[in-house]
């Protein structure tokens, strides 16, 4: 191999992911030969270890994928391992499920637009800089911020790795009253996330759009978070146990996240891009009516609207949590169904906050976990974050690189990656070939 | 404890899931605040500035798995007055440690097509197994209320208050029912440390030690109630072996266990 020529240049270090990586951009001759995202964030094995663990285990070990989204984690195990033996769970357990995942939702998306994206909008390092420009903005956001994580703690116990969460239901159900006692904050959450909204389309938005394939959870007439099929595209829908003859994984040598693809080779994007753009004539009303407020059309193919897509996502969680609140049936006869042995293989997909994640448990008579698979949205998006940034690079290549470095790295934030789901900071390496 | 003015504060990541920086971010009421009484030097997740060291006040998270991490807890060890491992991960290892009890090797083979291309050590191990550690905060994740004391009380100089009896306090305090007495559910918070409130008791289920082991806890009588009340090994060493497996106490009870029931 030929060794390359590094050019010399200031190395910026990537913040504001949630992990550690690398960006490596090679030049030749003034084009972008090839661009390469590491993730050097140290591999963990959780499909390893979980390997001999009952499969009661899988929810809370899975969790710790990800401090960000352990709610993500635990309903993918649970719907997996509940596919098993067929068990669907009854309408009070799943309006409940949906509550502990928009709590999620709106914690994890608010904590992103505001701490880890909005910053590169006005070109400052955090959100502390912004807190002096904005500061009711960014007070509001962490009022919303936190009405998010308190759905979670009262339904999950805690905000960071809920305990509540179990295969066939939870372990405990509360009461009704302490659920509906979050009304009144949901209501101000929402006139929060609709100036949110309206604050996040001002934002100067890079002029840059690509074709991607979207995809998302199908869950019929609901904007969707669990489902039993995947929307390729509005081009197709597959169900979840096909997920691995459509979709698979390579590793490669530069990178501890593996890279998914489909099959026919072509990259797909997953998260609140791919969502919106496949569901929005499903999402809550005041959602619906801000889209026309703003005249967004569809598909959006700015990745640097990503943003907006979350900002929207934000606004329906909200809604969709106090119509459930008000009008859904919340108190499940039993809080779960003891399940017993349950051997075979069982797959489940839900929508995490970037994206699908996908869970797939073999499990011996009894109950160990045989075999465990897991794939992250992050390294489903891998491949789209590279296309993106090489298609960036090469647009902007003939200007200097300080001024598209920063870009380049936004354009990483721009999948919220989490990298810690996908295998800690980011390098950005610009490599000029000879 | 001398007391800080404007301190300098890092905040460290290794092998971990992020979830105990993020406690931080969590902190709603108090965030702002925080960054206008002490100096956020270097916090990767929350902000693009990195002041150079050295610094006042380094959280670290993680446990160290790689070859590079061994030399970067070192260089951050030199730079910092006060070092603060936080979570499971940097104080017992975390759930990763479950390697140290099987063969690396294998499960690289499991996860990845070509193990040959990843680098990491054979043991996932606490941060205090390479360089000295000035406090502890426990839990998987911490207890966010937990930071915020830490920093309040360097800020005034006065040595912070954390728990370190057992779970089995808080429980009481909550008003639970003891549910490995009443149930024979088996339940972790006779050995477990206190700090996260007695959260799963109080949601019908048994701790499952994510705090890791209390003080001196009394492994042998704890054991033995579990095997009086008819629970196996097995699911024991299960409930050993999570987050917190790689603690003292926790790896030495496991390890007993797995040898009585070989012989």
């Amino acid at each position: 191999m030929e060794k390359p020529k590094k050019i010399s240049l200031k190395v910026q270090a990537l913040s504001r992911v949630e992990g550690e990586g690398a960006l490596d951009i090679r030049i030749k001759d003034g084009r972008v030969t090839r661009v390469h995202l590491r993730i050097y964030e140290p591999p963990r094995f959780f499909e390893a270890l979980l390997r001999g663990r009952p499969y009661a285990d899988a929810p809370d070990i899975t969790a710790r994928i990800c401090g960000i989204c352990p709610v993500a984690y635990q309903m993918s195990a649970v719907t997996a391992l509940e596919s098993i033996p067929g068990f669907q769970p009854g309408d009070a357990i799943q309006n409940l499920r949906r509550l502990l995942y928009f709590g999620e939702w709106i914690e994890s998306h608010t904590l992103h637009i505001l701490m880890l994206h909005a910053p590169d909008f006005f070109g400052v390092d955090s959100v502390f800089d912004l807190a002096r420009s904005f500061p009711e903005h960014i007070r509001d956001g962490l009022t919303l911020k936190k009405i998010g994580n308190a759905l979670v703690s009262t339904l999950g116990g805690r905000e960071i790795h809920p305990v509540n969460v179990r295969v066939g239901g939870f372990y405990k159900i509360p009461p009704k009253q302490t659920l509906t006692r979050h009304l009144d904050a949901l209501q101000q959450g929402l006139e929060i996330a609709v100036r949110l909204f309206r604050w996040v389309t001002t934002f100067p938005f890079p002029d840059f759009e690509r074709t991607y394939v979207f995809v998302s959870m199908d869950e019929g007439d609901v904007y969707p978070v669990f489902g039993t099929h995947l929307n390729l595209n509005n081009e197709r829908k597959i169900p979840v146990q096909q997920f691995e003859e459509v979709f698979e994984e390579v590793q490669v040598r530069h990178s501890h996240a593996l890279h998914s693809r489909l099959k026919d080779g072509r990259t797909y994007l997953v998260g609140p891009l791919a969502r919106i753009n496949l569901n929005h004539t499903r999402l809550s009303p005041t959602a619906q009516a801000l889209i026309q407020e703003a005249g967004l059309t569809f598909p959006i193919r700015n990745p640097f609207q990503s943003v907006i897509a979350r900002a929207l996502e934000v606004v329906h969680a909200l809604e969709s949590s106090i119509e459930t609140l008000e009008n859904g049936d919340l108190e499940p006869d039993r809080p779960y169904e003891d399940l017993g042995e349950i051997a075979g293989t069982g797959m489940g997909c839900t929508e995490a906050p970037r994206g699908i994640l996908y869970h797939r448990y073999r499990v011996a008579p009894n109950g160990e976990i045989l075999e465990a698979k897991i794939v992250p949205p992050t390294a489903q998006n891998q491949a789209c974050i590279e296309e993106d940034l090489y298609h960036l690079a090469s647009q902007r290549v003939h200007l200097p690189v300080e001024q598209w470095a920063r870009e380049c790295e936004h354009a990483i934030r721009n999948y919220d990656p989490c990298i810690s789901c996908a295998t800690h900071f980011l390098k950005i390496r610009i490599i000029e070939e000879p | 404890m001398k007391q800080i003015k404007i301190p300098k504060l890092a905040v460290w990541k290794f092998t971990s899931c992020d979830g105990c920086q993020l406690s931080i971010l969590d902190l709603e009421d108090h965030l702002l605040e925080i960054g206008q009484r002490i100096e956020i030097a270097y916090f990767l997740e929350a902000s693009s500035r990195k002041v150079k060291g050295p610094y006042d006040i380094s959280l670290v998270e993680g446990s160290i798995s790689t070859p590079e991490e061994e030399e970067t807890i070192h260089k951050i060890r030199k730079q910092s007055k006060f070092l603060i491992a936080i979570g499971a991960c940097a104080t017992a290892g975390g759930i990763q440690a479950l390697r140290n009890f099987r063969d690396v090797a294998e499960f690289q083979k499991i996860v990845y097509p070509n193990p040959e291309y990843i680098e990491t050590l054979k043991y996932a191990t606490p941060i205090s197994h390479h360089v000295r550690v000035d406090l502890e905060l426990r839990g998987c994740p911490i207890n966010k209320t937990h930071v915020l004391e830490v920093i309040s009380a360097l800020l005034i100089g006065r040595k912070p208050s954390l728990p370190h009896h057992s779970v089995c306090i808080e429980c009481k305090k909550r008003g639970n029912p003891c549910i490995l007495v009443s149930k024979g559910i088996l339940c972790m918070g006779p050995v477990t440390s206190a700090g996260c409130g007695a959260i799963c008791p109080a949601y019908n289920r048994g701790c499952y030690g994510c705090f890791g082991p209390s003080e001196s806890p009394n492994l042998h009588a704890f054991i033995s109630l579990a095997q009086r009340l008819g629970i196996t090994n097995s699911t024991l060493i299960h409930a050993l072996r999570s987050f917190n497996a790689f603690a003292d106490s926790f790896r030495e009870a496991s390890i007993y266990l797995e040898a009585s029931e070989e012989s």
